[in-house]
């Protein structure tokens, strides 16, 4: 298939040798799960349990009350329920320290495991073949399944898209364009069958003609493998990709593969079509195929500081520290510790926050890998703007948003910044591009809600006013009434008055 | 410049940085440097050292009045490079003090006054070429014969000691207008310059170096492969020099075939050091030129015409600095012009058509 042209990204060295080679392993159970509430894009779930509560593999702990357990409908909430990754008792519900920059506390359920590890009761197998969208969009929504390549997007409701969008095409993203990373390169080689399988089941569930896996060209045996699984299967084929970063972004995936690009503040569906992430695909076959929710996931743990890199199906809540000794720990102190990639990861310190379903990878990179600079002024070399995969100016952006133009920072394209680090990569000076970026959108953000905040106290304002209008207008035609009421009983008095009178007389 | 702790991706980065790229112009100018130091001997060599002296002394005051960190500016290499490009502009023997003022010009006058590296509107080697050019015409077009260091006409290091501080210059024998001054005082003679190329040298003398001029005018061939160097390293893009030598060889051509008597050749125009000097050094400054491709495109195009028509119509019988530095103004103008188009928007900055009813906006 020919391929198109995208503009702009970078290559940095992928270091994915430190873990290709390495199969996924399993994990021994931790002596303490911690599931956050909030492993997803939307509303944080509340936790179903109590402290002392015994669980068993799998059962529902936690759920948003808005959140739709019986799906399929338009109204579905962007959420996603959280299940217990092993047999065990409830210990805690507390806030904790959760894996973002922040370092902000959310709520978490400690889960100790009991050490069976067995799954509890199940909902039923569904053929996809016999059952209903509603049916196979909501077993997707309640087993808790997110965007797996580190968005995490509630898979249902992207899936919900079909019913108001005509969409023709299903994308599935194997192209991991972040170094490093290698869990979806493995999970390709290892579970070609049961990932065709889902992808199956989505194309069925969208009901799309079409589905193109786009692997990055130099996994050539991950793209094997999913061919072999593929077999004979219409409308699906492998589709290699140059490797580059940042490939894997959904919207330059969507023009490398066709050609076209998805207009600027649109989803994919705009243009017909959806992208899903191979992991996704992996957890709908065994939510679909067996009722397992999602409990765990495929993690990398790579970098040059960690003694023996690898990759791991790790149950949601396993803290980072506990991967990291099963990695034989650190070989030097690391520079920086990240979970995802380098080139858009976030930096963590704290050994003790846990993986969660966002969780592509740990890394602990050494000074040599993170090759940090001095920040000196820009010399307009404009090196960013061919790195730019977006087509913007990042040299600009970065002057507009340091002196607070925020506005004029919108109109030169803030917003269609997707944040991918090609232009700070490159940067001669070491300016930290991206930082400013997320600043500038912050703080758009604020001004948006301030504007929002300022309409609707405005319109309080004025409803506030019509009321009073209303009731004064309302007071007034009483009174009106009454006065007339009042009238009108003094004539009829006056004329019986006069009449009693008459007849008096 | 800061170091505090980025918390913000990415936590990889290229192989570059600004002394990185500082070092490997240097490391371009060097063969045509060396070869220029060698054939004009000592008064040369301590001439260049006296302006990159200077430049670094008053980089260093203006950091410290601007209150920045004198060290890590002082190294990354811009005032080095910044004094370098004025040595290469200035004539090889000029006195002591024109090595000074040029450093200053350059240094205060053309990057910190407007706020430091990064931040000039003009080249600052080319202000300084020009402040100088036009405050002290005599001083700036004394051009000498090459006298290759240990040849008989050579000066000792005593003698360029005394030559460039002592400021009486007798050595008037050894003294030469550039080809491109002879051609100029030929045309406001309204002679022909036809006849006249036995005087003016040829190519192949242009080319290897050792026709009278600037510095930096010295060998083109050297320049060249300094410049396709840079090009090689990725650190200049080919659009600014090739656009620059395209319109000249364009313009000088066709003005050639209509009136040979008052226009040169395409080879004069471009052989003489100081165009190609300009187009690899000196237009390819990140800081002044445009920051597209396109607009380094229009921005070279722009100085090779300027370069023309002031060389052909002005009183000036090199026009390449005054091109640049008229360029290096028409260049905010030029970058707000010239945008890329956004991914997912039309050239205009609209959202494309979306294929949907509903728009399937986010």
């Amino acid at each position: 298939m020919a391929l198109f042209e995208v503009a702009g990204g970078v290559h940095p060295k992928d270091h994915k040798e430190l873990s290709a080679y390495r199969a996924i392993l399993g994990v021994p159970l931790p002596a303490e799960l911690c599931l956050p509430m909030h492993q997803h894009i939307g509303m944080a779930a509340k936790p179903l349990v109590q402290v002392g509560d015994l669980v068993s593999k799998g059962q529902l702990i936690g759920l948003c009350a808005k959140g739709c357990l019986e799906g399929g409908g338009s109204n579905t909430a962007i959420t996603a329920p959280v299940h217990a990754s092993t047999s065990g008792r409830i210990t805690g519900i507390e806030m904790q320290r959760a894996p973002h920059p922040s370092g902000l506390s959310e709520i978490m359920v400690m889960l100790e495991p009991d050490g069976a590890d067995v799954w509890g009761e199940l909902p039923a197998p569904l053929d996809p073949k016999t059952s209903s969208f509603a049916e196979l969009v909501a077993r997707i929504q309640q087993s808790g399944i997110v965007g797996l390549g580190g968005a995490m997007f509630p898979t249902a409701a992207k899936l919900e898209t079909r019913t108001r969008y005509d969409l023709h095409s299903l994308i599935i993203n194997g192209a991991e364009c972040e170094p490093y990373l290698t869990n979806d390169d493995r999970l390709m080689r290892e579970q070609a069958p049961k990932i065709v399988d889902g992808i199956s089941i989505l194309q069925h569930i969208l009901n799309v003609p079409e589905v193109i896996i786009a692997i990055e060209d130099r996994r050539e045996q991950a793209a094997e493998a999913m061919r072999a699984a593929i077999g004979l299967r219409e409308g699906m084929k492998v589709v290699l990709v140059p490797t580059r970063y940042p490939m894997g972004s959904e919207k330059h995936l969507i023009k490398a593969l066709t050609g076209q690009e998805v207009p600027a503040g649109s989803l994919p569906s705009a243009l017909g079509m959806i992208v899903n992430n191979v992991g996704t695909a992996h957890a709908i076959h065994k939510a679909v195929r067996y009722g397992q929710p999602l409990v765990s996931r495929i993690v990398t743990v790579s970098g040059g500081a960690i003694n023996n890199p690898g990759n791991f199906e790790v149950l949601l809540g396993t803290k980072i520290g506990h991967l990291v000794e099963l990695c034989g720990g650190f070989s030097q102190t690391p520079e920086q510790m990240l979970i995802g990639g380098p080139m858009m990861g976030v930096p963590f310190s704290d050994l003790e926050v846990p993986v969660t379903k966002g969780t592509t990878g740990i890394l602990a990179l050494t000074k040599t890998e993170v090759k940090p600079g001095i920040h000196r002024p820009c010399i307009r070399c404009g090196a960013c703007i061919p790195a730019c995969p977006c087509g913007l100016q990042p040299q600009d952006l970065f002057v507009l948003v340091s002196n607070e133009k925020i506005e004029p920072a919108l109109e030169a394209g803030l917003a269609d910044c997707i944040l991918c680090g090609a232009c700070a990569y490159v940067c001669p000076s070491h300016i930290p591009l991206v930082q400013f970026y997320h600043y500038g959108k912050g703080q758009a953000l604020l001004m948006r809600q301030e504007v929002a905040r300022a309409k609707r106290l405005k319109r309080l304002a004025d409803e506030r006013l019509l009321r009073a209008e209303e009731k004064a207008r309302q007071k007034k035609a009483k009174q009106e009434a009454r006065k007339q009421a009042i009238a009108a009983r003094k004539k009829a008095q006056e004329a019986q008055e006069a009449q009693e009178g008459e007849g008096k007389a | 410049m800061s170091r505090a702790k980025i918390i913000s991706a990415p936590f990889t980065h290229a192989t570059t940085s600004v002394p990185r790229t500082m070092l490997l112009v240097m490391l371009a100018l060097a063969p045509a440097t060396l070869f220029s130091l060698y054939q004009y001997g000592w008064p040369a060599i301590i001439l260049f050292f006296i302006i990159l002296a200077s430049s670094l002394l008053f980089e260093a005051l203006s950091l410290l009045i601007a209150k920045k960190p004198v060290t890590p500016f002082l190294l990354d290499g811009s005032a080095v490079l910044t004094g370098w490009l004025v040595a290469m502009a200035l004539p090889p023997w000029a006195p002591w003090w024109i090595g000074v003022l040029g450093g200053f010009i350059a240094i205060v006058l053309g990057k910190h006054i407007y706020g430091g590296l990064g931040q000039n509107i003009f080249n600052p080697a080319m202000v300084a070429r020009i402040a100088l050019l036009i405050s002290f015409p005599l001083e700036m077009t004394f051009f000498m014969q090459p006298q290759p260091l240990f040849a008989e006409h050579s000066p000792s290091f005593m003698q360029a000691m005394n030559l460039i501080f002592g400021g009486g210059i007798n050595i008037d024998a050894l003294t030469s207008a550039s080809t491109l001054t002879q051609i100029k005082v030929l045309q406001f003679d309204g002679q022909s310059i036809e006849g006249a190329t036995g005087l003016v040298g040829d190519l192949q003398t242009a080319m290897l170096g050792a026709l009278p001029g600037s510095m930096g005018e010295m060998s083109a061939l050297l320049l060249i492969v300094g410049g396709v160097f840079l090009l090689l390293m990725r650190i200049i893009s080919w659009h600014t020099p090739v656009a620059m030598f395209a319109s000249m060889a364009l313009i000088a051509s066709v003005a050639h075939f209509f009136n040979p008597a008052y226009h040169p050749g395409v080879l004069t125009h471009l052989c003489p050091g100081g165009f190609v000097l300009g187009a690899f050094f000196i237009a390819t400054d990140y800081v002044t030129q445009p920051v597209s491709n396109t607009g380094r495109l229009i921005f070279g195009a722009g100085v090779g015409l300027l370069t023309f028509l002031i060389r052909a119509y002005s009183i000036f019988p090199e026009g390449v600095g005054f091109a640049i530095l008229l360029m290096n103004a028409m260049t905010p103008l030029i970058d707000h012009y010239i945008k890329p188009r956004i991914f997912g928007r039309s050239k205009s900055g609209e959202p494309l058509a979306s294929k949907q009813p509903g728009g399937g906006v986010q």
